[in-house]
Protein backbone atom coordinates (compact mmCIF):
# COMPACT_ATOMS: atom_id res chain seq x y z
CA UNK A 1 0.00 0.00 0.00
CA UNK A 2 1.67 3.22 -1.07
CA UNK A 3 1.85 5.95 1.50
CA UNK A 4 1.04 9.57 0.89
CA UNK A 5 3.21 12.46 1.96
CA UNK A 6 1.20 14.98 3.97
CA UNK A 7 2.28 18.53 4.83
CA UNK A 8 0.14 20.34 7.36
CA UNK A 9 0.25 22.72 10.32
CA UNK A 10 -0.31 21.38 13.82
CA UNK A 11 -0.59 23.85 16.71
CA UNK A 12 1.11 26.47 14.55
CA UNK A 13 4.09 24.32 13.59
CA UNK A 14 4.62 23.02 10.06
CA UNK A 15 4.81 19.22 10.11
CA UNK A 16 5.00 16.41 7.60
CA UNK A 17 4.32 12.71 7.79
CA UNK A 18 3.73 9.67 5.61
CA UNK A 19 0.22 8.27 5.88
CA UNK A 20 -1.51 5.19 4.63
CA UNK A 21 -4.64 6.75 3.09
CA UNK A 22 -6.85 4.65 5.40
CA UNK A 23 -5.27 6.07 8.54
CA UNK A 24 -7.34 8.59 10.45
CA UNK A 25 -6.04 11.99 11.47
CA UNK A 26 -6.22 10.68 15.05
CA UNK A 27 -3.89 7.79 14.16
CA UNK A 28 -1.53 10.17 12.41
CA UNK A 29 -1.43 12.61 15.32
CA UNK A 30 -0.80 9.85 17.83
CA UNK A 31 1.39 7.41 15.90
CA UNK A 32 3.30 9.60 13.44
CA UNK A 33 3.57 12.87 15.33
CA UNK A 34 3.67 11.57 18.90
CA UNK A 35 0.79 13.82 19.94
CA UNK A 36 -1.04 11.40 22.20
CA UNK A 37 -3.25 13.96 23.96
CA UNK A 38 -6.15 13.26 21.62
CA UNK A 39 -7.70 9.96 22.68
CA UNK A 40 -9.60 7.24 20.91
CA UNK A 41 -12.70 6.30 22.88
CA UNK A 42 -14.89 4.87 20.14
CA UNK A 43 -13.44 5.59 16.70
CA UNK A 44 -16.95 6.24 15.39
CA UNK A 45 -17.72 9.87 16.18
CA UNK A 46 -19.76 9.21 19.31
CA UNK A 47 -17.53 10.10 22.25
CA UNK A 48 -15.57 13.21 21.26
CA UNK A 49 -12.35 12.10 23.03
CA UNK A 50 -10.50 12.70 19.76
CA UNK A 51 -11.81 16.29 19.27
CA UNK A 52 -9.48 18.69 17.44
CA UNK A 53 -10.10 21.74 15.29
CA UNK A 54 -9.45 21.65 11.55
CA UNK A 55 -9.20 25.19 10.13
CA UNK A 56 -10.98 26.33 13.33
CA UNK A 57 -13.91 23.90 12.95
CA UNK A 58 -14.41 21.39 15.74
CA UNK A 59 -14.28 17.83 14.37
CA UNK A 60 -13.70 14.27 15.55
CA UNK A 61 -10.20 13.42 14.36
CA UNK A 62 -11.25 9.76 14.20
CA UNK A 63 -13.63 10.73 11.37
CA UNK A 64 -11.03 12.63 9.34
CA UNK A 65 -8.40 10.89 7.23
CA UNK A 66 -4.81 11.92 7.86
CA UNK A 67 -4.41 12.67 4.15
CA UNK A 68 -7.27 15.18 4.38
CA UNK A 69 -5.10 17.36 6.63
CA UNK A 70 -2.90 18.29 3.65
CA UNK A 71 -2.53 22.06 3.55
CA UNK A 72 -4.94 22.58 6.48
CA UNK A 73 -4.48 23.81 10.03
CA UNK A 74 -4.96 21.38 12.90
CA UNK A 75 -5.13 22.42 16.55
CA UNK A 76 -5.00 19.86 19.34
CA UNK A 77 -5.00 19.81 23.13
CA UNK A 78 -1.19 20.00 23.06
CA UNK A 79 -1.47 23.58 21.80
CA UNK A 80 -3.90 24.78 24.45
CA UNK A 81 -1.54 25.91 27.22
CA UNK A 82 0.88 28.65 26.21
CA UNK A 83 4.18 29.93 27.60
CA UNK A 84 2.28 31.81 30.34
CA UNK A 85 0.70 28.64 31.65
CA UNK A 86 -2.55 26.73 31.49
CA UNK A 87 -5.57 27.97 29.56
CA UNK A 88 -8.37 29.23 31.89
CA UNK A 89 -10.45 26.17 30.95
CA UNK A 90 -7.62 23.86 32.00
CA UNK A 91 -7.22 25.69 35.33
CA UNK A 92 -10.97 25.63 36.00
CA UNK A 93 -11.19 21.91 35.22
CA UNK A 94 -8.60 21.30 37.93
CA UNK A 95 -10.22 23.74 40.38
CA UNK A 96 -13.68 22.22 39.97
CA UNK A 97 -12.38 18.63 39.90
CA UNK A 98 -14.03 18.25 36.51
CA UNK A 99 -12.15 15.05 35.76
CA UNK A 100 -11.56 11.68 37.31
CA UNK A 101 -9.84 9.21 34.99
CA UNK A 102 -9.13 12.05 32.55
CA UNK A 103 -9.70 10.11 29.35
CA UNK A 104 -12.44 12.46 28.09
CA UNK A 105 -10.67 15.61 29.30
CA UNK A 106 -8.53 16.58 26.28
CA UNK A 107 -11.54 16.27 23.98
CA UNK A 108 -13.79 18.17 26.37
CA UNK A 109 -11.28 20.99 26.72
CA UNK A 110 -10.86 21.34 22.96
CA UNK A 111 -14.64 21.24 22.46
CA UNK A 112 -15.27 23.71 25.30
CA UNK A 113 -12.70 26.11 23.88
CA UNK A 114 -14.40 25.96 20.48
CA UNK A 115 -17.77 26.52 22.16
CA UNK A 116 -16.56 29.66 23.96
CA UNK A 117 -15.12 31.10 20.76
CA UNK A 118 -18.61 30.81 19.20
CA UNK A 119 -20.46 31.86 22.32
CA UNK A 120 -18.47 33.60 25.07
CA UNK A 121 -21.49 33.81 27.41
CA UNK A 122 -23.38 30.51 27.15
CA UNK A 123 -26.25 29.45 29.39
CA UNK A 124 -25.95 26.16 31.23
CA UNK A 125 -28.29 24.61 28.66
CA UNK A 126 -26.13 25.87 25.81
CA UNK A 127 -23.05 24.36 27.44
CA UNK A 128 -24.81 21.01 27.86
CA UNK A 129 -26.02 20.94 24.25
CA UNK A 130 -22.71 22.28 22.97
CA UNK A 131 -20.80 19.47 24.69
CA UNK A 132 -23.31 16.72 23.89
CA UNK A 133 -20.76 15.18 21.51
CA UNK A 134 -18.34 14.52 24.37
CA UNK A 135 -19.01 11.56 26.63
CA UNK A 136 -17.65 11.22 30.16
CA UNK A 137 -18.10 7.97 32.02
CA UNK A 138 -16.84 9.28 35.38
CA UNK A 139 -17.92 12.73 36.42
CA UNK A 140 -21.64 12.90 35.69
CA UNK A 141 -20.94 16.11 33.74
CA UNK A 142 -22.04 18.56 36.43
CA UNK A 143 -18.54 19.61 37.43
CA UNK A 144 -17.53 19.89 33.80
CA UNK A 145 -20.42 22.23 33.07
CA UNK A 146 -19.59 24.35 36.13
CA UNK A 147 -15.92 24.53 35.17
CA UNK A 148 -16.80 25.68 31.66
CA UNK A 149 -19.25 28.33 32.94
CA UNK A 150 -16.67 29.60 35.44
CA UNK A 151 -13.90 29.71 32.84
CA UNK A 152 -16.22 31.57 30.47
CA UNK A 153 -16.94 34.17 33.17
CA UNK A 154 -13.23 34.64 33.83
CA UNK A 155 -12.43 34.91 30.14
CA UNK A 156 -15.15 37.53 29.67
CA UNK A 157 -13.64 39.59 32.49
CA UNK A 158 -10.18 39.32 30.99
CA UNK A 159 -11.53 40.43 27.64
CA UNK A 160 -13.40 43.39 29.16
CA UNK B 1 -7.26 1.79 -1.00
CA UNK B 2 -6.54 4.48 -3.57
CA UNK B 3 -7.30 8.01 -2.42
CA UNK B 4 -8.21 10.46 -5.19
CA UNK B 5 -8.62 14.23 -5.08
CA UNK B 6 -10.12 15.20 -8.44
CA UNK B 7 -10.39 18.89 -9.24
CA UNK B 8 -13.65 18.68 -11.23
CA UNK B 9 -16.88 16.67 -11.07
CA UNK B 10 -16.18 15.38 -14.58
CA UNK B 11 -12.93 13.89 -13.31
CA UNK B 12 -14.69 12.51 -10.23
CA UNK B 13 -17.32 10.85 -12.44
CA UNK B 14 -14.64 9.47 -14.76
CA UNK B 15 -12.70 8.01 -11.84
CA UNK B 16 -15.86 6.41 -10.48
CA UNK B 17 -16.86 5.04 -13.88
CA UNK B 18 -13.43 3.50 -14.45
CA UNK B 19 -13.06 2.05 -10.94
CA UNK B 20 -13.16 -1.75 -10.87
CA UNK B 21 -13.80 -2.45 -7.21
CA UNK B 22 -15.78 -0.82 -4.45
CA UNK B 23 -15.94 2.96 -4.73
CA UNK B 24 -17.04 5.63 -2.31
CA UNK B 25 -17.15 9.39 -2.54
CA UNK B 26 -15.84 11.30 0.45
CA UNK B 27 -17.72 14.41 1.58
CA UNK B 28 -17.70 14.82 5.37
CA UNK B 29 -16.84 11.18 5.95
CA UNK B 30 -19.13 10.82 8.97
CA UNK B 31 -20.80 7.80 7.41
CA UNK B 32 -17.97 6.51 5.21
CA UNK B 33 -15.29 6.50 7.91
CA UNK B 34 -17.61 4.83 10.42
CA UNK B 35 -18.42 2.12 7.85
CA UNK B 36 -14.73 1.66 7.01
CA UNK B 37 -13.88 1.38 10.65
CA UNK B 38 -16.59 -1.22 11.23
CA UNK B 39 -15.26 -3.21 8.28
CA UNK B 40 -18.66 -2.90 6.60
CA UNK B 41 -17.20 -1.02 3.65
CA UNK B 42 -13.58 -1.29 2.52
CA UNK B 43 -13.36 0.93 -0.57
CA UNK B 44 -10.78 0.18 -3.26
CA UNK B 45 -11.16 3.75 -4.45
CA UNK B 46 -12.08 6.70 -2.27
CA UNK B 47 -12.84 9.87 -4.21
CA UNK B 48 -12.55 12.98 -2.06
CA UNK B 49 -14.75 15.73 -3.51
CA UNK B 50 -13.51 18.54 -1.28
CA UNK B 51 -10.75 19.74 -3.64
CA UNK B 52 -13.28 20.59 -6.38
CA UNK B 53 -13.70 24.38 -6.62
CA UNK B 54 -17.00 25.70 -5.26
CA UNK B 55 -18.02 22.64 -3.23
CA UNK B 56 -18.00 24.67 -0.01
CA UNK B 57 -20.19 27.48 -1.38
CA UNK B 58 -23.84 28.41 -0.90
CA UNK B 59 -24.94 30.67 -3.77
CA UNK B 60 -28.13 32.24 -5.14
CA UNK B 61 -29.35 30.71 -8.39
CA UNK B 62 -30.54 32.86 -11.28
CA UNK B 63 -34.12 31.75 -10.51
CA UNK B 64 -33.82 33.02 -6.93
CA UNK B 65 -33.31 29.68 -5.22
CA UNK B 66 -30.11 28.28 -3.71
CA UNK B 67 -27.25 26.13 -4.90
CA UNK B 68 -25.60 24.28 -2.04
CA UNK B 69 -22.17 22.76 -2.60
CA UNK B 70 -21.69 19.08 -1.81
CA UNK B 71 -19.07 19.73 0.86
CA UNK B 72 -20.95 22.42 2.84
CA UNK B 73 -20.96 21.11 6.42
CA UNK B 74 -24.05 21.38 8.62
CA UNK B 75 -22.37 24.09 10.70
CA UNK B 76 -21.99 26.33 7.63
CA UNK B 77 -25.58 25.72 6.58
CA UNK B 78 -26.87 26.79 10.02
CA UNK B 79 -24.62 29.86 10.00
CA UNK B 80 -26.09 31.09 6.68
CA UNK B 81 -28.74 33.58 7.82
CA UNK B 82 -30.41 34.22 4.45
CA UNK B 83 -30.79 30.53 3.67
CA UNK B 84 -32.07 29.78 7.16
CA UNK B 85 -34.61 32.60 6.93
CA UNK B 86 -36.05 31.16 3.71
CA UNK B 87 -35.82 27.41 4.38
CA UNK B 88 -35.73 26.99 8.17
CA UNK B 89 -37.13 23.46 7.90
CA UNK B 90 -34.33 22.30 5.61
CA UNK B 91 -31.69 23.86 7.84
CA UNK B 92 -33.15 22.53 11.11
CA UNK B 93 -33.23 19.00 9.68
CA UNK B 94 -29.52 19.11 8.96
CA UNK B 95 -28.82 20.84 12.26
CA UNK B 96 -30.23 17.84 14.13
CA UNK B 97 -27.54 15.56 12.67
CA UNK B 98 -25.06 14.57 15.36
CA UNK B 99 -22.99 16.77 17.65
CA UNK B 100 -21.07 20.00 17.06
CA UNK B 101 -18.14 17.81 15.97
CA UNK B 102 -20.29 15.96 13.42
CA UNK B 103 -21.77 19.28 12.24
CA UNK B 104 -18.25 20.41 11.41
CA UNK B 105 -18.11 17.76 8.67
CA UNK B 106 -21.46 16.17 7.80
CA UNK B 107 -23.13 17.31 4.57
CA UNK B 108 -26.64 17.27 3.09
CA UNK B 109 -25.44 15.28 0.09
CA UNK B 110 -23.76 12.64 2.26
CA UNK B 111 -26.89 12.36 4.38
CA UNK B 112 -28.95 11.82 1.22
CA UNK B 113 -26.54 9.40 -0.49
CA UNK B 114 -25.92 7.28 2.58
CA UNK B 115 -29.50 6.18 2.01
CA UNK B 116 -30.72 5.89 5.58
CA UNK B 117 -34.54 5.88 5.87
CA UNK B 118 -34.00 7.95 9.04
CA UNK B 119 -31.72 10.60 7.49
CA UNK B 120 -32.75 13.82 9.19
CA UNK B 121 -32.09 16.33 6.42
CA UNK B 122 -33.86 14.43 3.67
CA UNK B 123 -37.58 14.91 4.55
CA UNK B 124 -37.05 18.68 4.59
CA UNK B 125 -35.35 18.59 1.17
CA UNK B 126 -38.07 16.37 -0.26
CA UNK B 127 -40.87 18.58 1.09
CA UNK B 128 -39.09 21.68 -0.24
CA UNK B 129 -39.08 20.19 -3.73
CA UNK B 130 -35.28 20.30 -3.84
CA UNK B 131 -33.43 18.80 -6.79
CA UNK B 132 -29.91 17.49 -7.25
CA UNK B 133 -27.54 18.18 -10.09
CA UNK B 134 -25.86 14.94 -11.10
CA UNK B 135 -22.65 14.69 -13.12
CA UNK B 136 -22.09 11.38 -14.85
CA UNK B 137 -20.11 9.86 -17.70
CA UNK B 138 -22.84 11.05 -20.09
CA UNK B 139 -22.98 14.62 -18.83
CA UNK B 140 -25.11 16.46 -16.36
CA UNK B 141 -28.75 15.90 -15.40
CA UNK B 142 -31.02 17.00 -12.59
CA UNK B 143 -33.42 14.90 -10.56
CA UNK B 144 -35.77 15.54 -7.63
CA UNK B 145 -34.22 14.65 -4.26
CA UNK B 146 -37.31 12.47 -3.74
CA UNK B 147 -36.10 10.14 -6.52
CA UNK B 148 -32.65 9.49 -5.04
CA UNK B 149 -33.44 7.17 -2.08
CA UNK B 150 -33.99 3.60 -3.29
CA UNK B 151 -34.20 1.56 -0.09
CA UNK B 152 -32.04 1.35 3.03
CA UNK B 153 -28.43 2.12 2.04
CA UNK B 154 -29.34 2.43 -1.65
CA UNK B 155 -29.71 5.30 -4.11
CA UNK B 156 -30.93 5.51 -7.69
CA UNK B 157 -27.59 6.97 -8.83
CA UNK B 158 -25.94 4.96 -11.61
CA UNK B 159 -22.31 3.81 -11.54
CA UNK B 160 -20.09 6.78 -12.28
CA UNK B 161 -22.68 9.35 -11.24
CA UNK B 162 -21.86 11.92 -8.61
CA UNK B 163 -24.07 14.65 -7.16
CA UNK B 164 -22.50 17.99 -7.99
CA UNK B 165 -24.92 20.30 -6.09
CA UNK B 166 -28.19 20.47 -4.20
CA UNK B 167 -30.66 23.00 -5.58
CA UNK B 168 -33.44 24.61 -3.57
CA UNK B 169 -36.24 26.32 -5.49
CA UNK B 170 -37.06 30.00 -4.93
CA UNK B 171 -38.91 30.36 -1.63
CA UNK B 172 -41.51 32.81 -2.95
CA UNK B 173 -43.97 34.73 -0.79
CA UNK B 174 -46.11 33.36 2.06
CA UNK B 175 -44.24 30.07 2.34
CA UNK B 176 -43.01 28.20 5.40
CA UNK B 177 -41.43 24.84 6.23
CA UNK B 178 -40.55 22.83 9.30
CA UNK B 179 -38.97 19.50 10.30
CA UNK B 180 -39.50 17.62 13.54
CA UNK B 181 -38.16 14.26 14.64
CA UNK B 182 -38.78 12.06 17.64
CA UNK B 183 -35.82 10.52 19.45
CA UNK B 184 -35.75 8.92 22.90
CA UNK B 185 -33.07 11.38 24.12
CA UNK B 186 -32.63 15.08 23.44
CA UNK B 187 -29.40 14.82 21.37
CA UNK B 188 -27.26 12.36 19.44
CA UNK B 189 -29.76 9.73 18.41
CA UNK B 190 -31.38 8.34 15.26
CA UNK B 191 -34.89 9.47 14.32
CA UNK B 192 -37.67 7.07 15.32
CA UNK B 193 -39.97 9.20 13.19
CA UNK B 194 -39.23 12.36 11.18
CA UNK B 195 -41.70 14.64 9.44
CA UNK B 196 -41.29 17.72 7.26
CA UNK B 197 -44.04 20.02 6.07
CA UNK B 198 -43.65 22.75 3.46
CA UNK B 199 -46.62 24.93 2.57
CA UNK B 200 -47.70 28.16 0.93
CA UNK B 201 -50.61 30.32 2.07
CA UNK B 202 -53.09 32.40 0.19
CA UNK B 203 -54.46 34.64 2.92
CA UNK B 204 -55.19 32.24 5.78
CA UNK B 205 -55.75 29.27 3.51
CA UNK B 206 -53.15 26.62 2.64
CA UNK B 207 -52.76 26.88 -1.12
CA UNK B 208 -49.93 24.39 -1.62
CA UNK B 209 -48.41 21.77 0.66
CA UNK B 210 -45.88 18.94 0.70
CA UNK B 211 -45.56 16.49 3.58
CA UNK B 212 -42.63 14.07 3.81
CA UNK B 213 -42.15 11.30 6.36
CA UNK B 214 -38.89 9.69 7.47
CA UNK B 215 -38.05 6.51 9.41
CA UNK B 216 -41.50 4.96 8.96
CA UNK B 217 -40.91 3.21 5.62
CA UNK B 218 -37.92 1.79 3.67
CA UNK B 219 -37.51 5.14 1.92
CA UNK B 220 -38.24 8.71 2.89
CA UNK B 221 -41.14 9.83 0.76
CA UNK B 222 -43.78 12.42 0.05
CA UNK B 223 -47.25 11.65 1.33
CA UNK B 224 -49.61 13.35 -1.15
CA UNK B 225 -52.70 12.28 0.85
CA UNK B 226 -51.35 14.15 3.87
CA UNK B 227 -50.79 17.27 1.78
CA UNK B 228 -54.30 17.02 0.31
CA UNK B 229 -55.72 16.84 3.82
CA UNK B 230 -54.60 20.41 4.54
CA UNK B 231 -54.75 22.10 1.12
CA UNK B 232 -57.72 24.47 0.96
CA UNK B 233 -58.03 24.61 4.76
CA UNK B 234 -56.96 27.14 7.38
CA UNK B 235 -55.37 24.28 9.33
CA UNK B 236 -58.31 24.07 11.71
CA UNK B 237 -58.81 21.05 13.98
CA UNK B 238 -60.67 19.10 11.31
CA UNK B 239 -57.80 19.60 8.84
CA UNK B 240 -55.24 18.61 11.45
CA UNK B 241 -57.19 15.45 12.24
CA UNK B 242 -57.31 14.55 8.56
CA UNK B 243 -53.56 15.23 8.27
CA UNK B 244 -52.86 13.09 11.33
CA UNK B 245 -54.89 10.21 9.88
CA UNK B 246 -53.27 10.46 6.43
CA UNK B 247 -49.76 10.49 7.93
CA UNK B 248 -50.56 7.43 10.04
CA UNK B 249 -52.01 5.63 7.03
CA UNK B 250 -48.77 6.19 5.09
CA UNK B 251 -46.61 4.40 7.68
CA UNK B 252 -45.13 0.94 7.21
CA UNK B 253 -42.43 1.13 9.86
CA UNK B 254 -40.08 -1.43 11.34
CA UNK B 255 -40.65 -2.73 14.85
CA UNK B 256 -37.59 -2.50 17.07
CA UNK B 257 -36.43 -1.62 20.56
CA UNK B 258 -36.43 2.06 19.68
CA UNK B 259 -40.07 2.15 18.64
CA UNK B 260 -42.86 -0.32 17.98
CA UNK B 261 -44.99 -0.15 14.85
CA UNK B 262 -47.92 1.25 16.84
CA UNK B 263 -45.75 3.89 18.52
CA UNK B 264 -44.02 5.02 15.33
CA UNK B 265 -47.36 5.25 13.54
CA UNK B 266 -48.99 7.34 16.24
CA UNK B 267 -45.98 9.64 16.53
CA UNK B 268 -45.98 10.21 12.74
CA UNK B 269 -49.46 11.70 13.05
CA UNK B 270 -48.51 13.86 16.01
CA UNK B 271 -45.34 15.20 14.35
CA UNK B 272 -47.22 15.94 11.12
CA UNK B 273 -49.70 18.09 13.06
CA UNK B 274 -46.99 19.94 14.95
CA UNK B 275 -44.75 20.48 11.91
CA UNK B 276 -47.72 21.77 9.91
CA UNK B 277 -48.55 24.30 12.63
CA UNK B 278 -44.94 25.52 12.77
CA UNK B 279 -44.74 25.79 8.97
CA UNK B 280 -48.05 27.67 8.97
CA UNK B 281 -46.77 30.10 11.58
CA UNK B 282 -43.57 30.66 9.62
CA UNK B 283 -45.55 31.30 6.45
CA UNK B 284 -47.34 33.99 8.46
CA UNK B 285 -44.03 35.54 9.44
CA UNK B 286 -43.00 33.71 12.63
CA UNK B 287 -39.23 33.64 12.81
CA UNK B 288 -38.85 30.94 15.46
C1 LIG C 1 -21.97 10.37 15.98
C2 LIG C 1 -22.84 10.46 14.76
C3 LIG C 1 -24.13 10.96 14.87
C4 LIG C 1 -24.95 11.04 13.75
N1 LIG C 1 -26.21 11.53 13.92
C5 LIG C 1 -27.06 11.59 12.85
C6 LIG C 1 -28.38 12.09 13.00
O1 LIG C 1 -28.79 12.52 14.08
N2 LIG C 1 -29.19 12.10 11.91
C7 LIG C 1 -28.77 11.67 10.68
O2 LIG C 1 -29.54 11.74 9.73
N3 LIG C 1 -27.50 11.20 10.52
C8 LIG C 1 -26.65 11.14 11.56
N4 LIG C 1 -25.36 10.65 11.40
C9 LIG C 1 -24.94 10.16 10.08
C10 LIG C 1 -24.11 11.14 9.22
O3 LIG C 1 -23.48 12.10 10.01
C11 LIG C 1 -24.98 11.85 8.18
O4 LIG C 1 -25.61 10.90 7.35
C12 LIG C 1 -24.16 12.84 7.34
O5 LIG C 1 -25.01 13.81 6.79
C13 LIG C 1 -23.36 12.19 6.22
O6 LIG C 1 -22.70 13.19 5.47
P1 LIG C 1 -21.13 13.11 5.15
O7 LIG C 1 -20.81 14.32 4.34
O8 LIG C 1 -20.35 12.88 6.35
O9 LIG C 1 -21.12 11.82 4.21
P2 LIG C 1 -19.94 10.83 3.79
O10 LIG C 1 -19.67 9.88 4.88
O11 LIG C 1 -18.80 11.59 3.21
O12 LIG C 1 -20.69 10.07 2.59
C14 LIG C 1 -21.87 9.29 2.84
C15 LIG C 1 -22.28 8.53 1.57
O13 LIG C 1 -22.66 9.43 0.55
C16 LIG C 1 -21.91 9.21 -0.64
N5 LIG C 1 -21.67 10.52 -1.23
C17 LIG C 1 -21.13 11.60 -0.58
N6 LIG C 1 -21.11 12.66 -1.40
C18 LIG C 1 -21.65 12.25 -2.58
C19 LIG C 1 -21.89 12.91 -3.83
N7 LIG C 1 -21.59 14.19 -4.01
N8 LIG C 1 -22.46 12.17 -4.84
C20 LIG C 1 -22.79 10.86 -4.65
N9 LIG C 1 -22.58 10.20 -3.49
C21 LIG C 1 -22.01 10.87 -2.47
C22 LIG C 1 -20.66 8.47 -0.20
O14 LIG C 1 -20.16 7.65 -1.25
C23 LIG C 1 -21.18 7.67 0.98
O15 LIG C 1 -21.75 6.47 0.53
C24 LIG C 1 -24.49 10.60 12.49
C25 LIG C 1 -23.18 10.11 12.37
C26 LIG C 1 -22.35 10.04 13.48
C27 LIG C 1 -20.96 9.52 13.33
S1 LIG D 1 -12.76 8.44 19.23
FE1 LIG D 1 -13.49 9.94 17.89
S2 LIG D 1 -15.45 10.32 18.66
FE2 LIG D 1 -14.82 8.67 19.90
S1 LIG E 1 -13.14 11.68 33.61
FE1 LIG E 1 -13.22 9.60 33.06
S2 LIG E 1 -14.32 9.66 31.22
FE2 LIG E 1 -14.47 11.67 31.88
Amino acid sequence: MSKIHVTTTVNGDPVEFLADPRETLLDCLRDHLGLTGSKEGCGTGDCGACSVTLDDRLVCSCLVLGVEAEGRRVDTIEGMADADGLHPLQRKFIEHAALQCGFCTPGLLVAAKALLVQNPDPTEEEVRYGLAGNLCRCTGYDKIVRAVMDAAAEMRQEAA
Amino acid sequence: MRYHTPSSFEDAARLAAQAQGLTRFLAGGTDVLVQMRAGMVQPDDLIDLKKIPGVGDITRTDEGGWRIGVAVPGAALSAHDALRAEWPGVVEGMDLVGSVQIQGRATLTGNLCNGSPAADSVPGLVAAGATVEITGPEGTRTAPVAEIPAGPGKTSLQAGEVISAILLPPRGAHGGDAYLRFIPRTEMDIAVVGCAVNLRLSGDTVAEAQVALGAVAPVIRLVPEAAEAIIGTTLDEAALQALDAAARAACSPIDDKRGTVAFRTEVAGVLARRAALIAYGRAKGDTA
